[in-house]
């Protein structure tokens, strides 16, 4: 109970600061929503005629506290930009952002468990060792520069997708999801080759462990240690890892998503900043703050199923 | 069945459902479709009245119509006016609406729309005018059932030319209350938008002129300039206008490449108020400096035309080559900044947006030459937004390039700004003769004297190096071999009607 108390407030401090400094953030850089928008045609009146109009002449305190309230509430605004309700227009890229999102985060555990399973098998192998080397390689690219070799190699080379031909999940979903495969690939692989190397790290050095001789003392096979025994110790810290991951590929999909020209939250936060779009921008930015934090919560709960030492504290 | 088994066949299932599907993705129905990339996406507004942004305003030319509307040769023609007519004192125009025409609702266009609107766009009804010249309408009186007169306070030639642009569309007066209603009389209407990712047109079949060859436009945006190739190359894109040089090279062959003029007038446009640019001298020494064949050939393959005054060369009637006035002479240059006090050069910084990437290159190269004479000129990149409210709106800069356009076809707007007590007179030029000699404008009697007047004026900016003048630049416009009929305006327009597909 009193875990859950000190969760929540923490929850609760953390989207206020977030927001309370991307305001003053917003307050520091020159220009706002109606330089923006007036653009090269603003003279002196019409600048304050629309400053008005948007409600940007209120004191700082009045228009973050206005803004905080309505967010309680679930009224994120109206965009500057676009006039329609930030609500309705974040609701309409969420899916965009999460498949990208999941996909990636699927494609970590597909690719890791296994790889990293076997190359602790076959660890003395020839193959195991050439793995290695490709692992650390591919970890020391950057997701958007292996964005931009995915999409010249499977894109422009072999055609297995057209550059830039997204196409948005309510016209057509299979597609809209066979054009997010690259560019989650591009997101999973450095993270993938990062879990490989840790699960089987932990699965070696589980190994050596004495239960580890005791079950095959007890007649067990070498699957069964591996996966009823060995495998559940090993994988607690690539929980924590896989954790850690889905708050950076959120972060990671925002950058993809310029490579790919995937019209997800990434450009339209972008965008948003440069035209001083304050609604949008602050909606964007406190729902990434409340993702990563929830994240890290069931990450905590996972963490309590996997590990039975755990729940005694 | 074992894990491993479960894992293959999972991932056996996605790739070939992405080798199934993916292969498909470039198979569209061409004969009634094309797909156009833009940079960014209309955000400052799609109510015309509100459209500041050229890259918005060539987009709604589609959509909206003025009582007058200007042609690819730099005419006026009428639109929903009919015909109109002035009043021997050049107080009051007349516009007889068109027979039949409708708004894309199907609604008949009313007197009571053009009276609404031309008070809209005046600021009558309150909210901010974007066309300055507008303060200048003292009333709008419905005559009959199909003549509206727009009274005047002081006779202005260029009115017919603001009548026609975008901020004075006709729209409906039902859509005061209700933004949905918002629809125009062009040739194409608004069907939907989803920010940031496309905007979609259809032919509207109701309209009064020429009709529109292709029945589905998708404006798809792509800000990011690194994949705009990408877009074209792969078959996501069939058009893409203001490419640069550097991007066209790189286009597959299923591309034709067309060249024209961008219409505006780029400079390192130097801010008067701050020493030593209050020094004719010295802003003369700057313009010997700078060699504009040279920044041609390294930024733009030698394409573009040189200019030495702000006017482009598609205002044909007004334009005045005035691009040898500095030929390259950095001798002179030193002369000239040695007498001007600054013998041993100077420092600066010259401001540039960082999205605009043709500016960027131009910057360096100028301030590579400037260094040949002792200057040192820095080159400060700032965003957008910045540059609006320090450089365009606060005045608070040494020197910027940058492109200035017309917002309206009139040599008007290219030449007001540097009247000294002008608004947007970003430049702080101040200049008596020169404002002499606006003022004298509005008494010339006829066409030819005025033409004289807007050529005496850019030769005052010329003498004076008012800015390092360097060029109009070519729009290269990307078109799939598949359409043809792109037709470039004197002014900012993407004019969707008259694109086709090609005969086989």
């Amino acid at each position: 109970m009193k875990t859950a108390v000190r969760k929540a407030a923490a929850f609760i401090i953390t989207v206020l600061l977030v927001t309370l400094f991307v305001f003053i953030a917003f307050e520091l850089i020159p220009g706002d929503a109606a330089t923006a928008k007036l653009g090269t045609s603003a003279t002196p009146e019409a600048y304050e005629a629309l400053r008005e109009e948007l409600g940007l002449t209120r004191p700082f305190f009045v228009r973050y506290f206005s803004w905080l309230f309505s967010f309680f509430f679930g009224d994120m605004g109206t965009s500057y930009s676009y006039g329609v309700s930030v609500r309705s227009m974040l609701a309409s890229k969420l899916p965009i952002t999460l498949t990208l999102t999941l996909m990636s985060f699927v494609m970590i555990i597909i690719l890791s468990i296994p790889i990293g399973v076997l190359s602790s098998k076959y660890e003395d192998r020839a193959g195991a060792k050439a793995l290695d080397v490709l692992g650390q390689l591919t970890m020391s690219v950057p997701p958007f520069f292996l964005g931009i070799l995915i999409t010249y190699f499977f894109g422009m080379v072999l055609r297995l997708f057209t550059p830039g031909g997204f196409v948005s999940y309510d016209v057509n979903p299979v597609r809209f999801a066979a054009y997010l495969f690259f560019p989650s690939l591009a997101i999973a692989l450095p993270k993938a080759a990062m879990s490989i190397k840790l699960l089987k790290t932990s699965i070696l050095s589980e190994r050596k462990l004495d239960y580890v001789r005791t079950a095959y003392s007890r007649g067990n096979s070498s699957m069964d240690v591996m996966y009823k025994h060995v495998l559940k110790n090993a994988i607690i810290p690539v929980i924590t890892f896989l954790g850690m991951t889905l708050a950076d590929i959120v972060a990671g999909s925002l950058v993809i998503e310029q490579v790919f020209s995937i019209p997800g939250y990434g450009r339209l936060l972008i965008t948003s900043i440069s035209n001083r779009d304050y609604p949008v921008v602050q909606a964007i930015i406190a729902i990434i703050a409340m993702l990563v934090i929830i994240i890290n919560l069931i990450v905590d709960v996972l963490y309590q199923v996997m590990d039975p030492r755990l729940r005694g504290n | 069945m074992s894990m491993k088994r479960i894992m293959a066949m999972a991932s056996a299932a996605i790739i070939l459902s992405v080798a199934l599907t993916g292969c498909s993705g470039d198979k569209k129905d061409a004969s009634s479709s094309i797909v156009v990339g833009i940079p960014q996406d209309l955000e400052d507004s799609l109510d015309p009245h509100e459209a500041v942004a050229a890259g918005t305003k060539e987009i709604l030319f589609n959509i909206y119509e003025g009582l007058l509307k200007p042609d690819e040769t730099g005419n006026l023609n009428p639109a929903v006016a009919e015909d109109y007519s002035v009043s021997e004192d050049g107080l009051t125009y007349s516009f007889t609406i068109r027979d039949g025409i409708t708004f894309q609702n199907g609604k008949k266009v009313t007197p009571e729309d053009v009276k609404y609107s031309i008070e809209k766009s005046a600021g009558m009804m309150g909210s901010p005018s974007l066309i300055p010249a507008f303060s200048n309408i003292s009333e709008v009186v419905i005559r009959d059932d199909r003549t509206v007169d727009i009274v005047l306070a002081s006779p202005d030639i260029d009115f017919p030319a603001y009548i026609a642009s975008i901020p004075a569309s006709i729209i409906p007066a039902e859509s005061a209350n209700d933004a949905s209603k918002l629809c125009g009389t062009g040739p194409y209407k608004f069907v939907s938008r989803s920010p940031q990712e496309n905007i979609i047109l259809k032919k509207y079949d109701g309209y009064w002129g020429t009709p529109a060859n292709i029945e589905n436009i998708t404006l798809k945006i792509i800000p990011n300039a690194d994949s705009i190739v990408m877009n074209l190359n792969g078959g996501a894109v069939d058009m893409f206008a203001r490419l640069t040089a550097t991007q066209t090279q790189q286009l597959s062959d299923k591309f034709n490449v067309l060249e024209g003029e961008m219409n505006l007038v780029q400079a390192v446009y130097l801010n008067h108020a701050v020493k030593p640019f209050d020094n004719v001298d010295v802003c003369r020494a700057l313009s010997y400096a700078v060699d504009v064949d040279n920044i041609l050939e390294l930024t733009s393959d030698g394409k573009g035309y040189p200019v030495g005054s702000s006017m482009f060369p598609a205002f044909k009637k007004y334009y005045v080559d005035l691009s040898d006035t500095y030929p390259t002479d950095r001798e002179k240059a030193k002369e000239l900044l040695a007498s001007a006090g600054y013998p041993d050069g100077f420092s600066f910084s010259i401001t540039v947006p960082s999205n605009y990437q043709p500016h960027v290159e131009a910057a360096q190269v100028v301030s590579q030459q400037l260094k040949e004479i002792g200057v040192n000129a820095e080159i400060k990149l700032v965003e957008w937004n910045t540059w609006l409210s320090d450089v365009y709106a606060g005045r608070n800069y040494e020197a910027t390039l940058i492109g200035v356009d017309a917002s309206s076809l009139t040599a008007t707007a290219m030449l007001d700004r540097f009247v000294s007590d002008a608004d947007n007179n970003f430049t702080n030029y101040s200049n008596a003769e020169y404002d002499e000699l606006f003022k004298s404008l509005y008494q010339a009697p006829t066409e030819e004297s005025r033409i004289e007047i807007y050529k005496e004026l850019q030769k005052n900016l010329a003498d004076n190096a008012a800015n390092i003048y360097i060029q109009d630049m070519t729009e290269f416009v990307a078109l799939s071999d598949k359409y043809e009929g792109y037709v470039y305006y004197p002014m900012y327009v993407q004019d969707f009607a008259k694109l086709k597909i090609k005969e086989q």
